[in-house]
């Protein structure tokens, strides 16, 4: 179970860095949306501003990077996977390729946008958390959303519409956590947003694994 | 409906848009969770039945749940001063409207009935339960000004004499029965015009096979 699942995760990370063209686009989207929000703004006061800012570029990234993951594949290749694996695994390897690239991918967004909008950021280790699990979870939802827009055919279109009401949940308690991480606010108020941040990616990951397998061969 | 209400500042006659607001979102509510159940069922069971069902308990959960903001937004006026106020428990609520006219959207793409009716139940389930996290726990979490949200008392804090139950909770009663009654005609008529298509496409079948007068 584990081994196929790395062995899938291995295939994913090998293809990309053969043919890095859709990663490195992925990228450079990031960073020329991040430039234009900082030529565009040049300077940011107010923190929920910020952090609104911040959230909204990492979700358009996302929505990019995580689209081509069931577009890119061709419906041959799709069939050959039907015959190699478990739905469970290969939709559990997709949703941790697609946590790993978006925590890398929002993580490097923290550190150019910090350093573009200089900002005091009171708890950093709560800011990486809420980066962290803010991301998975948008991978997780657009990993299982993916899937549904590739068989309905319009992909990038249709995945936007089908998604951002379902990542509101946890677009807003990530906006309110890394918020408050950047005020400082004591960590007795922000347990709880710790805690429904990471029990939202735990329900996206059930949902997803039990719900997959009835789109599997679809 | 004109029975006697408490009589307080600000809410003053508006506290009887209870009767039609919250029973409003409670049939809405209660249309989602059998949509749901519907949705669930037809994946176990592929039944294409259950897969209409689903979509007409959607359909009319969303007439419900468009009274219930137009309601609620009415009353919000009059009390809060304005018709939208940022606040968690509406935007809650629109969001999770969003969503299922997502739904409606996604059936509408897809043209092969067993693709459509499988991807959308999937999606249904899915827009259920962030739908839930996101009207009932997550407005719980912060402040609100929403009467029975952040510290504001719901109506039972108001209605001392018990008065308002009399109404509300057969009102409750009589507006989800009045949505599973429409969602009922409604699945009659679709289920309908579903034969009768069916059968017309039996009847130009077989009109195929007659063998035509010039082809002789």
């Amino acid at each position: 179970m584990i081994s196929k699942i790395t062995a899938i995760l291995a295939k994913e990370i090998t293809s990309d860095l053969r043919n890095p063209y859709t990663l490195a686009g992925s990228g450079l989207f990031l960073l020329s949306s991040l430039f234009v929000c900082y030529i565009a703004a040049k300077r940011i006061n107010v923190v929920a501003t910020w952090v609104a800012l911040f959230w909204i570029i990492i979700l358009f990234t996302s929505f990019n990077a995580v689209a081509k993951s069931f577009v890119s594949e061709t419906r041959e290749r799709m069939l050959y996977f039907y015959t190699l694996h478990h739905p469970g695994q290969f939709i559990a390897s997709k949703m941790i390729y697609n946590g790993l690239v978006l925590i890398v991918l929002s993580s490097v967004a923290a550190f150019v946008y910090s350093t573009l909008f200089s900002m005091e950021i009171n708890d950093l280790a709560l800011f990486a958390y809420g980066v962290v699990f803010g991301a998975s979870g948008i991978s997780f939802v657009l990993s299982m959303l993916s899937t549904i827009a590739s068989k309905a055919g319009r992909n990038l279109t249709l995945l936007a519409v089908l998604g951002l009401p379902i990542l509101l949940p946890i677009i807003l308690v990530a906006i309110t956590l890394t918020k408050n991480a950047v005020d400082g606010i004591d960590w007795s108020v922000q347990w709880k947003y710790a805690f429904v941040l990471f029990a939202l990616n735990v329900v996206c990951l059930a949902l997803s694994l039990v719900l997959f397998p009835y789109l599997w061969r679809e | 409906m004109l029975v006697d209400v408490p009589r307080l500042d600000i809410l003053n006659e508006s506290i009887r848009n209870l009767f039609y607001h919250v029973t409003s979102w409670f049939a809405m509510v209660f249309l989602f969770i059998a949509s749901f159940v519907y949705s669930i069922r037809y994946l176990n069971s592929g039944n294409e039945q259950h897969d209409l069902l689903a979509k007409i308990f959607v359909q009319v959960g969303m007439v419900f749940g468009a009274a219930g903001l137009v309601t609620g937004m009415l009353w919000a006026k009059y009390t809060w001063g304005a018709y939208w106020v940022p606040d968690p428990k509406l935007n809650g609520a629109a969001i999770a409207l969003l969503a299922y006219l997502a739904y409606m959207i996604l059936r509408n793409s897809l043209t092969d009935n067993l693709t459509r009716a499988k991807i959308s139940a999937v999606y249904n389930i899915f827009a259920f339960v962030m739908m839930v996290i996101f009207v009932f726990i997550l407005p719980r979490m912060t402040d609100s000004l929403h009467p029975g949200n952040g510290g504001n008392p719901a109506f039972s804090g108001y209605d001392l004499d018990n008065t308002m139950r009399f109404v509300f909770y057969p009102a409750t009663i009589g507006w989800i029965l009045l949505g599973l009654w429409i969602s009922e005609l409604r699945f009659r008529v679709d289920s309908l015009s579903q034969k009768m298509n069916d059968d017309l496409d039996i009847k130009s079948d077989r009109l195929d096979s007659i063998p035509r007068l010039d082809e002789e």
